[in-house]
C-alpha cells in the first residue's frame, strides 16, 4: 500500500506510541485486503462501549489509549452503553456495573468522542452524505449508512473504527470501491410487509441465507426509514450483510449491475416460519422496543397505543438521548410513564445486563434483538408486532 | 494447504470446526471461551487452546473486542482458520496476537484433526 511521507512518520513513532499502534492496525488491514492507499474519513461511529460486552480487557485497552492524551481527528459518535447514563440507579442497574461503565465512558470522553451512546447516529446528528467515505462500526448503522444513505464504509470492528477516528483515515478497500458494492443475489419478496417486525423477520431470514453477500431486493413496494433500519439490522445480526439494495427505494439500486443474479424467493410462508422460529417463550416479563434505537415516529406509535392505559408488566423504549429530548417536548414520555412504561436512553436490551435484573422472557419486535437475546442475555424471546406486544402487557 | 496471512505466528492444536459463520459477540462467552449462541452447531463447546476453523465472521462489530478479551482472559483459541476473514475478526486477531490465515479449503479439515498452523507463511498442515 502506498503511504504518504506523513503516514510513514506515524509508523516511525514520530507521532507517539499510541498513534503508531493504531495506524499499524489500519496498515495491516489495508495490506490484507489489497488497499492501494489510505483515504480520509468524514466521520466515525465507535462500537464496543458496554462494560458487559468488552469487559475488563476492553476497559483496560481504552483507558490505556485515553491516558496517552490522543484525540480523535473527525466527528466521532459512540455506540450504546450498558446502562442509561443518567437514570441508571432508578432503573435498577447494578452499582458495580455502573462504576465500570462510567470509567469506560470517561476514557472515550478524554479522546474527544461525543458521548451520544446510540446505535442510530444518523438520527442524532451524525449524517453522512451520499458517497462520503466514513469508518463506522455498529453493524446496523453500517448497513443503514451504506444502503439507505449510500455513504461508504466497511463493517469496521470496534478497534479499527477507533483507529480510524484517531488517525482520520481508513484503508481504501471493500465497500469504499464502487465495484465491490454490486449485488450477488436477488431476493424476490412476495409478501405483505406492514409491521416493522415483518421487516425484522424478513431481514433475519435473508441474513441467514446470504451470510456476507450483498442482496438486491425486489417486490418491497414501500418502506419508511424505520422499516429499512429494522430490515438492515436483522440481516447484519443473523448474517454479515453490510450493504443491501432495494429496487426503487435505495439510492444505488438503479446504478448497480443486476444481470444474471441467482434468485431466492421469499413469500408469506418464510416470514411466518421465521416468526415461529424466533419465538422461544410466552408471556414476556418485559417488553423492550428500540433495537436499533427508536425514532421519534416509533415512540409516537407506542405513546398512541399507551395513552390512558395501565400496564401490568413493564415496557421499555430504548432510544438516544437526543430523540428522548424531542419526545419529551411532544409529551410522549409523559404518556408512556403514566401508563407505567419507561423511556430508556443511552442503552438497549442487548447490551444492558437485563438477565441480572431478574428478567427471563423478553418481548421484542426487532429481528436483531431476537437474534442476540437468547445467547447474550439468556432470555426466552417473544417476537411479535407492536400491537400484540403492547396488548399482552395491558 | 496454503492461504493468506491475516495475523502472524505459529500454533498447534486440535481442530474445532464450524460449518456455520461465527459471531463472537453474543456467540462466545468472553470469560469462559464457550460457544453460547442458540442453535449454533458448536453450542456448549469450548474453543480455548484449539484451532478454531469456520467459514467467515458474522454479526456485531464488537466481535473484535470479544476476541481480544478471550486472549486477555486466557481462554482464546490458539489459532484461527477461515475461508474468508472479514475486518471484524481480522482486527480482533491482530490486536490479540492470535495466529490466523484465510483462503483455506476448510471442508478438508475435520473436527479433532491435529493441526499445525504457520501463519507467518500462511500454511496449514493436517498431521
Amino acid at each position: 500500500m502506498h503511504l504518504t511521507k506523513d503516514e510513514e512518520k506515524i509508523l516511525n513513532s514520530e507521532k507517539g506510541e499510541v498513534m503508531e499502534r493504531l495506524f499499524r492496525l489500519l496498515v495491516r488491514l489495508g495490506d490484507i485486503y489489497g488497499a492501494d492507499r489510505m483515504i480520509p474519513v468524514g466521520s466515525v461511529q465507535v462500537a464496543g462501549v458496554s462494560y458487559k460486552s468488552i469487559g475488563d480487557p476492553g476497559k483496560a485497552f481504552l483507558e490505556d489509549i485515553a491516558s496517552k492524551g490522543v484525540k480523535v481527528k473527525v466527528l466521532t459518535y459512540l455506540n450504546p452503553a450498558g446502562m442509561d447514563l443518567e437514570n441508571w440507579e432508578k432503573l435498577g442497574f447494578p452499582r458495580d456495573f455502573a462504576k465500570n461503565q462510567l470509567r469506560i465512558i470517561d476514557a472515550f470522553k478524554q479522546m474527544g468522542i461525543v458521548i451520544t451512546s446510540t446505535c442510530t447516529p444518523y438520527l442524532a446528528g451524525n449524517l453522512p452524505r451520499f458517497r462520503e467515505h466514513i469508518a463506522w462500526s455498529e453493524s446496523s448503522a453500517v448497513s443503514f449508512s451504506n444502503s439507505v444513505i449510500g455513504a461508504r464504509t466497511n463493517r469496521e470492528g470496534g478497534p479499527s473504527a477507533l483507529a480510524a477516528a484517531i488517525c482520520g483515515v481508513t484503508p481504501n478497500y471493500g465497500l469504499h470501491l464502487w465495484e465491490k458494492r454490486q449485488p450477488a443475489v436477488k431476493i424476490k419478496v412476495d409478501a405483505d410487509l406492514s409491521f416493522n417486525s415483518d421487516f425484522g423477520a424478513l431481514g433475519y431470514y435473508v441474513g441467514k441465507q446470504v451470510k456476507n453477500k450483498i442482496p438486491y431486493f425486489t417486490g418491497i413496494k414501500n418502506a419508511n426509514t424505520d422499516q429499512l433500519k429494522a430490515l438492515g439490522a436483522a440481516m447484519a445480526a443473523s448474517g454479515a450483510v453490510a450493504l443491501y439494495h432495494v429496487e426503487n427505494l435505495t439510492p444505488e439500486a438503479d446504478l448497480v449491475e443486476k444481470k444474471g443474479l441467482e434468485t431466492v424467493s421469499i413469500g408469506k410462508k418464510e416470514i411466518k416460519d421465521t416468526y415461529d422460529k424466533l419465538n422461544s417463550g410466552k408471556n414476556p416479563d418485559i417488553v423492550i422496543f428500540g433495537c436499533p434505537h427508536a425514532s421519534l415516529r416509533e415512540i409516537s406509535m407506542i405513546a398512541e397505543r399507551l395513552e390512558g392505559k395501565h400496564l401490568k408488566k413493564p415496557v421499555w423504549v430504548c432510544t438516544s438521548r437526543m430523540v428522548k429530548e424531542a419526545a419529551e417536548r411532544m409529551g410522549y414520555n409523559e404518556i408512556i410513564a403514566k401508563a407505567g412504561g419507561s423511556i430508556v436512553a443511552d442503552t438497549c436490551m442487548v447490551v444492558a445486563p437485563i438477565e441480572e435484573m431478574g428478567y427471563k422472557t423478553t418481548g421484542v419486535n426487532s429481528g436483531k434483538a431476537a437474534n442476540y437475546l437468547p445467547g447474550f442475555c439468556k432470555q426466552e424471546v417473544c417476537f411479535a408486532n407492536i400491537d400484540d406486544l403492547i396488548g399482552g402487557q395491558l | 494447504m496454503k492461504g493468506r496471512t491475516i495475523s502472524p505466528g505459529k500454533a498447534e492444536g486440535e481442530a474445532i470446526v464450524s460449518s456455520e459463520p461465527i459471531g463472537f459477540y453474543g456467540g462466545i462467552d468472553i470469560k469462559t471461551g464457550v460457544v453460547i449462541e442458540k442453535d449454533h452447531p458448536l453450542k456448549g463447546k469450548s474453543v480455548t487452546d484449539k484451532i478454531l476453523v469456520f467459514p467467515c465472521g458474522k454479526g456485531s462489530t464488537v466481535g473484535s473486542y470479544v476476541i481480544y478479551g478471550l486472549k486477555k482472559n486466557g481462554v482464546a483459541p490458539a489459532g484461527v482458520i477461515n475461508k474468508e476473514t472479514e475486518t471484524i475478526v481480522a482486527a480482533g486477531v491482530i490486536l490479540a496476537g492470535i495466529p490466523c490465515v484465510d483462503q483455506i479449503e476448510i471442508e478438508k479439515i475435520k473436527n479433532g484433526d491435529n493441526l499445525f498452523l504457520d501463519a507467518d507463511k500462511g500454511v496449514v498442515e493436517i498431521k
